[in-house]
């Protein structure tokens, strides 16, 4: 065995990930089970860098799963040793010990895949570099899942509980599975039976797929007079289309506010089925125009040729054809309207005609408890969430063709 | 000489049919976008220089308040039906105000009628000629109650007297000072919220384009779960703004109930809540020198991160999954380290989308209404001009100084606008 620079790595490794498991699934556990654990940092950082010191020791060649273990378990031998020493707690409960196998049992995997293949003999700049980069890799995994799923797991997890319960132990986000479900669901029973919460989800819908439709109405033929036909002004069009997008709503809300407010058309739906399509129509046509120019002309020349009329060729070569991108589009057309929270905001006075977003913002009181406004958000970010998952591949080939391509 | 080939002038029958169609298509796009994009474009310019308040926006109306007195109660008995109008404006005046009523059957005018009014087949037609602002009259006509009144007595208020009268519209009339900017301007905040803007468009731009380079680096390679994955990571740009933000605020929470500084002192990382959201600045001292920490903009900001990644993270991964092997190949067999390889292959092709999304969401990020608005409200020094206008128009109800706000943002969004279209590479990937 020959010890290089790589022997001197391993245990720094080691103890970043004992360290950063400890913290994360101690948090995690607590949240999960409501009971207070209190990390053992110190302990940690030694105990891992114990484990991945082993680990590197045998050659590269002959680590296997069980060698992985096996360091795993003397990583978790040695902390409960440490911490034998240093505190005086000796009452081990069942989650404590179950975490704290389970964070070296994952931090052993993890130092398997920052370190699988290197001896601990020296390395070259380019050995070197791959560790970091897997190091790296690995935090930003664990990173990137944290941020995004802890304000949806309190969200959600918030929305089943009780106010009292909450002030009392803001960690314990554990469910109490045991509650019969009209426990455990009040927050929606009492948004959609106290607090029209079944009229909102209604209104939302009837204002998103109006939008969808108005946009598509309109956006298919201006996207394929402006990728299709030549026409004085047809240069300078597609290239404004962009900027009409970028002009910001918070500019136009004054005047139109103004104005609706003389027209009557302010506290009502019909407004906003106004303002929506307006506002997307712009980015509709930009997605569009991209993928008809994509599509090759000889097909339509073709269809054109065989005595199709204009319209004929759009509604039987070009649409069909285009059905992916119309699917895309009008999944982020209904993202957006259905997001849509300024000109909800502003427009809507009456109850009756709330939209989700404005009948979530209403529940931001002291009044009510903050797990009727989780249940809200909720109840808002469910649908889009399910539909946007659904159709993921549209969306995402859509956005990325169409919509920043120079 | 030069022979120049260029294209016949002029149009044949079949382009001109093309030309029509075209216009013809496009028009319904443009009329919606014309009317409710541009046209309100240039009314927030007209109305940044009225002195118009939330309230002009109700035109003034003159308003009764019609009784008798005494009630007749025999044939031949005198009473007074009084009306008490006012001009429910105090600032707009009303010309030509007409009042009509028509007074029950068997109520007859005794003796002299008001000059201005006129009184025949039960209807009573006055011409009040031009109210002030604020104006209030009592107008009196004397009637006297005949025997049919009396079998049948219905009360003058039953029916409602009607009153029309030409209003100047404070948005239509030709009034106009340059008060809302010389007010907004010699604000002392006014320079404070715009540096905001800034710090809060370049970080939160910056910071998303970084988080977003490197979140694609991690799912370039394949492994099972990546397309789980990324579905996943787009999660914060899906969300409804509404309920992302106040997920935060809660997180966030500095009183009793707020999960992150419940874990951060669970952990021993802080001693005391911190009031993420609602404190302005810490000092800290570096080198000596005692500077101011943001804590509540960096909060914003950093939301604003978390929302945005996503969005440069797909577009970024879209593009490096289109970058050919070859290169690295070769570079591989030329010795090239791993981070040498990202630093001069990768990031070069990645130059120009990088270059589009910073632009773009530097102009979305300055434009960002909702996002501090529901976090902060603008407190604790994170006023950006987009809260800004909704403070100045809405809650201050001083619509013309938001619409002078709103002209400062399009003026900074314009200047952007040209830098994109001045420095945006064509047809790049």
């Amino acid at each position: 065995m020959r010890i290089g620079n790589t022997f001197f790595i391993a245990p720094v490794i080691g103890a970043i990930w004992a360290m950063i498991y400890t913290v994360v699934f101690s948090v995690l556990a607590m949240l999960i089970t409501g009971e207070t654990l209190i990390p053992d940092i110190g302990t940690a950082l030694v105990s891992g860098a114990i484990g991945a010191v082993f680990y590197i020791l045998l050659p590269a060649l002959r680590r296997n799963w069980s060698w992985v273990a096996l360091t795993a378990a003397i990583a978790l031998v040695a902390h409960l040793v440490l911490s034998g020493l240093t505190s005086h707690t000796s009452s081990l409960s069942v989650v404590p010990m179950l975490t704290t196998a389970v964070i070296f049992l994952v931090s052993a995997i993890t130092w398997h895949l920052c370190l699988a293949g290197m001896g601990s003999e020296s390395q070259a700049r380019y050995q070197l570099e791959v560790i970091l980069i897997r190091v790296l890799k690995g935090l930003g995994f664990v990173f990137f899942t944290i941020i995004v799923a802890l304000p949806f797991y309190v969200m959600l997890m918030t929305s089943l509980k009780s106010q009292q319960s909450l002030l009392a132990n803001p960690l314990d986000l554990s469910i109490d599975i045991s509650k019969n479900p009209a426990e455990l669901f009040r927050s929606y029973i009492e948004l959609f039976s106290q607090y029209r919460f079944g009229t909102f989800l209604l209104n939302s819908a009837v204002v998103s797929v109006s939008t969808v439709l108005i946009t598509l109405l309109l956006s298919v033929p201006g996207a394929y007079a402006v990728s299709r036909l030549r026409f004085p002004g047809q240069a300078v069009l597609s290239r404004s289309i962009l900027l009409i997008y970028m002009v910001p709503a918070i500019v136009l809300v004054i005047p139109l506010y103004a104005v609706f407010s003389q027209l009557g058309l302010r506290n009502s739906l019909l407004g906003l089925i106004i303002v929506y399509p307006a506002t997307t129509i712009p980015v509709a046509v930009y997605m569009l125009q991209g993928y008809f120019r994509g599509l090759p002309y000889e097909l339509e020349e073709a269809g054109l040729m065989d005595g199709l009329t204009r319209l004929g060729v759009i509604l039987k070569i070009t649409l069909p054809l285009s059905l992916p991108a119309l699917a895309s589009v009008s999944l982020y057309i209904f993202m957006i309207a259905w997001n849509e929270f300024l000109f909800a905001f502003m427009f809507l006075d009456d109850p009756g005609i709330f939209t989700l977003s404005r009948g979530v913002q209403a529940l931001n009181s002291s009044e009510i408890p903050r797990q009727h406004l989780m249940a809200g958000a909720v109840i808002a970010t469910l649908p889009v969430l399910v539909l946007f998952l659904w159709f993921e591949r549209f969306l995402v080939a859509g956005l990325t063709a169409g919509s920043v391509k120079g | 000489m030069m022979v120049e080939n260029t294209p016949p002038k002029g149009r044949g029958p079949l382009s001109t049919g093309e030309m029509r169609l075209a216009y013809s298509m496009i028009l319904p796009t443009l009329l919606i976008v014309m009317s409710i994009v541009l046209l309100p474009l240039l009314a927030n310019f007209w109305i940044s220089f009225k002195p118009v308040q939330l309230g002009d926006l109700r035109p003034p109306e003159v308003r009764a308040n019609e009784r008798m007195k005494p009630v007749p109660t025999a044939s031949g008995d005198v009473s007074e039906i009084s009306y008490r109008l006012r001009n429910s404006s105090q600032q707009g005046s009303i010309d030509d105000v007409v009042l009509t009523d028509s007074l029950p059957d068997g109520l007859n005018i005794d003796g002299t009628l008001d000059s201005r009014c006129d009184f025949s087949n039960q209807v009573l037609t006055c011409n009040l000629g031009v109210y002030e602002a604020g104006k209030r009259e009592t107008l009196i006509v004397p009637v006297i109650a005949t025997n049919s009144y009396i079998d049948n007595p219905i009360k003058p208020r039953a029916s409602k007297p009607l009153l029309v009268g030409d209003s100047d519209n404070i948005l239509t009339n030709t009034v106009f000072s340059l008060d809302n900017y010389r007010k907004i301007f010699s604000a002392s905040e006014f320079w404070s919220v715009l540096r905001v803007s800034l710090y809060y468009t370049v970080f939160g731009t910056l910071g998303a384009l970084l988080f977003g380079l490197f979140a694609a680096q991690l799912l370039n390679t394949k492994f099972p779960g990546r397309g789980i994955l990324r579905g996943f990571f787009l999660f914060p740009y899906v969300a409804p703004v509404i309920a992302v933000a106040f997920a935060w605020v809660l997180l966030l929470d500095a009183g009793p109930g707020g999960t992150l500084n419940a874990i951060l002192m669970k952990i021993g990382a802080a001693d005391g809540p911190v009031n993420f959201l609602g404190q302005r600045a810490v000092p800290f001292t570096i080198f000596g020198f005692t500077l101011k920490f943001p804590v509540a903009l960096t909060t914003v900001i950093s939301f604003e991160v978390w929302r945005y990644f996503p969005l440069s993270f797909l577009f970024i991964l879209a593009r490096m999954q289109s970058m050919s092997s070859e290169q690295y190949e070769a570079a591989e067999m030329d010795g090239a380290t791993p981070l040498q390889q990202f630093w001069y292959i990768s990031l070069p092709q990645l130059a120009g989308i990088l270059a589009v999304l910073f632009l773009l969401r530097f102009i979305w990020t300055f434009n960002k209404f909702d996002d501090i608005f529901l976090l902060t409200g603008g407190g604790a020094g994170t006023r950006t001009l987009t809260v800004d206008v909704y403070e100045q128009a809405f809650a201050v109800s001083n619509l013309g100084a938001g619409a002078a706000v709103a002209v400062v943002v399009f003026v900074v969004l314009l200047c952007s606008a040209l830098l994109f279209f001045k420095y945006s590479p064509q047809d790049d990937g």
